[in-house]
């Protein structure tokens, strides 16, 4: 496959920017640490040869800052996605959160995102940073120099099992085309599915007991572009249904994963910023799986204006009764 | 904080048998901003909402809890009491404690127990109650009838007879419908033709009606008073207006063999065609599947005699868009297909016929004109066997037929078999039946005079198999009062082939939103209290698409149908139904989640400029819900994700309320 490096990138954004192609330029800076890489908005050549980043961290799904940032200034504004974000993009597209028009797409191929806790895990607390080379990551570290670790034994479960890599959006395309995969991540939905129920409540009260409710899940997730969010409104009397438990953060998470249920294109957002590292997107990733079951494979986004199973009905549709017999998932 | 007054009803002993009715209305009375509670034996009565009426006056209540029936059943009765009494009709909530409560439980301490929870969450719910006004909406003073047999026909006469205009859609060449096929009529005899043909002539000589013959209804938008529909009107390649019906062209048409539906196929017609002496309209309709003209350009006959000039091998589909306040289904039934019931040899044998069939073979406009010739071999048949149910009162897990009785074939089976005798005497004639079902007007004493007077041999028990031998038709039945098989050479053998609604009824049923049971039959509002109007305001039925009915029962719905057209044309303004769907367009997304889901096309989208907190402007797309076209089902406030779709009256704030009461 062949690597996108941060002057390739660079280089087209600066080519469209100068032929007034866009106006503006969605990409990477470094945050605080350079694992800790962060979306900025550039708006120059200037700008990008200082700031622009790309490297094995970007693993932020732009889709959701498009809500946004269309709505602010003229021209359009460029934007890079890896393949796994187009679907988020479609799907916002279906919802009518913005207009494409004002969007110039450039498709990345993708073969991963690390994550830095992974990494952590590995090489210990003291990483200050971490460079991509070949198939292998060299870690740096405060206390032990560079450590050398295989690149694929950093990413994410969401990488590991990875949904596309077939870019569903796009105007343009840099590095290699390829297909939706077949992963393996319906097995992790399996696997909970295959708890009895006592086992699965302690599971996920194991998991969600961690939350802190910093909502940053929310925050981050695609589908979770509301105008005003219900655990926001007062008036919506929801709010106080997810603090009013003891265990409240059951019922936040709960409430969400119903709320983006079939709008989710399980891009895992969720679970890569959760500080406390809970699977959030098994919740979601088994609302799509029932979909697929119940009502044949559908992938959100992966068209844009398809209709959704669940705000479609069809006279072939499962019946509740079939669904749920005597008490008992059918799935 | 409201003011609630809880009004608890014995409804006789049907709750108070098994609800501690003083209990409740003391539970209930302790609840927070409840200022009034008591019970009584007939809340609906007079003497009962005169008590809701004095206490609203003595409490100054702002909200009603009344603890009795079903909604369904009295809530309109409570609304009006609370209007009569001076408070707004929404203020007022019903505890189910009859058939969600009294009527499951046996034991008074849990029948109790649960009515007070009940109660408490209908009065958790009117805190939150507002006020609601209904909208109005304009009302177009013309009707939509789609089907033109008997149903069509009655309704929109006197639908036209009321003064509004009628327009009948019929998909065949001519109205007339099955009844149009059919020979005698049950329990009294008269020739179908004679009562029905001046039916016929009435609707085209009526100027309020227009027939849109060999025409289809290809789309329906709009709501109850401003529907619009799409009417295709096929073309017939003969003008309309031009054609004077004098059958000269059918006459010279050298395309001699097409099968004629009207006789279902046992005989022939040619490609232009009449279907019969008394249509209505009386025009000529070409064939395109076998006209040569239209095929291969090589003929040209008709129009070679048509002294009118009616012809025109050039006409194209015509689709006309009209406006109407009712919609009326009468879209009819047909014979079930017999391909499943090989036992009967319907497929193998010309001599084992349907029912419909063999009202042609004695129709004296039909094949044999009207002497019963068996199909075969044009021989006068000397046994003939009636085969009753076939295809009605199957079994539930069989693949085959339907579940439900056809209702008709008890009666025309006696009128066939007693006809048969009479004209006939010299023919013995049996039926197989699993039950005789007469209910109706002279119907068992019709059935009566077949088996007494005119011979018929009945025999319980069913047909098991029909083998065609020669020149006879075997048939192997039993006899379950003699318990004993039967063989019997038949000449003839007649199938009372199951009746199913119109394959077509279940696409106009899309388009009008109006629901289906899973026979494809069209459900009535209320299977009691509301018979003749679907649940999709607007929407009425007429005849066999809501369910087998005779024809003295259908021209009796059909005008019940047409009553409620009239009483709705007749007003000007239609009040709506208040709790409807709203969108916060604050908070709406414009995400299309609701429309999609939206059953009624209810919801459009609109661009709107919003002040935003910044003091910036900004164009947002938002959600629109049209109050009278919304049914207030409620599926959009559940599709919502950010919750700015709400059900006025049944709030999610309401429904939350109820949940935590409950649950309290």
């Amino acid at each position: 496959m062949q690597t996108i490096t941060r002057d390739m990138l660079c280089d087209k954004a600066k080519s469209l920017l100068a032929d007034g192609s866009v106006s503006r330029v969605l990409g990477w800076k470094r945050g605080e640490f350079s694992y800790d890489v962060t979306p900025a908005v550039f708006y120059s050549a200037e700008e990008i040869d200082k700031d622009f980043v790309y490297d094995a961290f970007c693993g932020a799904n732009f889709s959701k800052y498009l809500v946004k940032e269309t709505k602010k200034g003229d021209g359009k504004i460029l934007v890079f996605m890896k393949p796994c974000d187009t679907y988020s993009f479609n799907q916002l597209l279906t919802e009518h959160r913005f207009d494409r028009e004002k969007v110039y797409v450039i498709g990345i191929s993708c073969d991963g995102m690390s994550d830095i806790r992974i990494i952590k895990d590995i090489a210990g607390d003291g990483v200050t940073g971490a460079e991509r080379d070949g198939d292998n990551l060299i870690v740096h570290t405060l206390y032990d120099g560079d450590k050398i670790v295989p690149y694929a034994d950093t990413l994410p479960e969401r990488c590991v099992n990875c949904k596309s890599k077939k870019c569903a959006a796009f105007d343009e395309f840099i590095g290699e085309e390829c297909e939706v995969t077949s992963s393996k991540r319906f097995e992790e939905v399996e696997k909970i599915e295959a708890m009895s129920e006592d086992e699965r409540f302690a599971f996920w009260r194991g998991e969600l007991s961690r939350c802190i409710r910093c909502n940053a899940c929310r925050n981050v997730c695609p589908a979770c572009t509301c105008e005003k969010c219900v655990f926001d409104n007062p008036a919506s009397g929801v709010q106080n249904k997810a603090i009013s438990d003891s265990f409240e953060e059951k019922m936040f998470h709960i409430i969400r994963a119903f709320h983006v249920a079939g709008r989710c294109t399980d891009c895992g957002e969720c679970s890569r910023v959760c500080p406390e590292r809970i699977p959030l997107h098994l919740l979601n990733r088994k609302f799509i799986y029932d979909i697929d079951r119940f009502y044949g494979d559908y992938a959100a986004g992966a068209e844009e204006g398809s209709r959704a199973p669940l705000v479609d009905y069809t006279q072939g549709d499962i019946e509740p009764s079939q669904a749920v017999e005597g008490g008992t998932f059918n799935a | 904080m409201q003011r609630i007054g809880v009004f608890v009803c014995w409804c006789g002993s049907n709750i108070a048998a098994t609800v501690d009715v003083q209990a409740v209305s003391d539970a209930l009375g302790k609840e927070p901003g409840v200022v009034f509670s008591t019970n009584y034996q007939y809340m609906c009565s007079q003497a009962g909402q005169d008590i809701i009426k004095e206490a609203v006056k003595e409490h100054n209540l702002t909200g009603i809890v009344v603890c009795s029936c079903s909604p369904r059943m009295h809530e309109a009765t409570f609304r009006k009491t609370a209007a009569s009494a001076g408070i707004n009709p929404y203020m007022v909530e019903i505890a189910n404690i009859r058939e969600q409560c009294s009527w499951v439980h046996k034991d008074k301490a849990t029948g109790t127990e649960k009515a007070i929870i009940l109660g408490k969450a209908a009065i958790a719910k009117v805190q939150l109650n507002a006020p609601l006004t209904p909208g109005e909406s304009p009302v177009t003073k013309r009707a939509l009838v789609i089907g033109g047999g008997i149903a069509g026909i009655q309704t929109a006469l006197d639908i036209a007879d009321a003064g509004f205009e009628v327009d009948i859609v019929e998909k065949k060449p001519t109205i007339g419908g099955k009844m149009a096929q059919i020979d005698k009529t049950f329990p009294t005899l008269d020739c179908a033709a004679c009562i029905l043909t001046p039916k016929m002539v009435d609707v085209a000589q009526n100027d309020k009606i227009r027939i849109f013959s060999y025409s289809e209804v290809e789309a329906v938008s709009g709501f109850v008073g401003s529907f619009e529909a799409k009417i295709r009107r096929k073309a017939r390649y003969v003008k309309e207006d031009i054609c004077t019906g004098c059958g000269a062209c059918t006459e010279k048409c050298p395309m001699k063999k097409v099968p004629n539906e009207f006789n279902l196929g046992m005989d022939n017609r040619t490609a232009i065609y009449i279907p019969f002496a008394q249509a209505v309209p009386k025009v000529a309709t070409i064939d395109p599947n076998y006209c040569l003209m239209l095929k291969n350009g090589k003929c040209g006959l008709c129009s070679r005699v048509c002294t009118a000039g009616a012809i025109d091998y050039k006409q194209q589909d015509e689709i006309i868009e009209e406006k109407y306040g009712a919609i009326v289904a009468a879209t009819g039934y047909n014979p079930i297909s017999l391909d499943k019931f090989d036992e009967f040899a319907y497929n193998q044998s010309p001599d084992v016929i349907t029912s419909l069939e063999f009202e042609r073979l004695t129709n004296a406009a039909g094949p044999t004109a009207g002497i019963m010739l068996r199909p075969s071999d044009h021989e006068h048949p000397h046994t003939i066997v009636f085969v009753q149910c076939v295809g009605s009162r199957c079994d539930k897990c069989a693949e085959k037929g339907k579940e439900y009785c056809s209702k008709i074939c008890c009666m025309y089976t006696a009128k066939h078999a007693m006809l048969t005798r009479d004209k006939y005497p010299d023919t013995e004639v049996y039926v197989f039946y699993i039950d005789v079902r007469t209910p109706g007007k002279s119907f068992d004493e019709f059935y009566r005079r077949a088996v007494e007077e005119y011979g018929v041999h009945y025999i319980k028990g069913m047909v098991g198999k029909i083998v065609p031998e020669g020149k006879k038709l075997k048939v192997q039945a039993s006899d379950l009062f003699a318990n004993k098989q039967l063989h019997i050479d038949a000449d003839l053998v007649v199938l009372a082939a199951a009746i199913e609604p119109d394959k077509s009824a279940r696409s106009i049923a899309t388009m009008l939103t109006a629901s289906m049971d899973t026979n494809d039959f069209f459900t009535e509002a209320h299977p009691k209290l509301r018979p003749v109007e679907s649940p999709t305001a607007g929407v009425f039925l007429s005849g066999c698409c809501q369910g087998p009915k005779d024809i003295p029962e259908t021209v009796a719905q059909a005008s019940a149908a047409a009553s409620k057209v009239i009483g709705l044309l007749s007003k000007d303004k239609l009040t709506g139904n208040p709790c409807v769907a709203h969108s916060d367009e604050m908070m709406c997304n414009g995400c299309s989640s609701c429309a999609n889901v939206c059953a009624y096309g209810a919801i459009t989208y609109v661009d709107k400029e919003f002040r935003m907190p910044d003091r910036t402007t900004a164009v947002r797309r938002v959600a629109q819900v049209n109050e009278a076209v919304c049914q207030g089902c409620g599926a959009c406030t559940v599709a919502c994700p950010s919750g700015a779709m709400d059900l006025k009256g049944f709030a999610n704030k309401q429904i939350m309320a109820e949940v935590d009461a409950i649950c309290r």
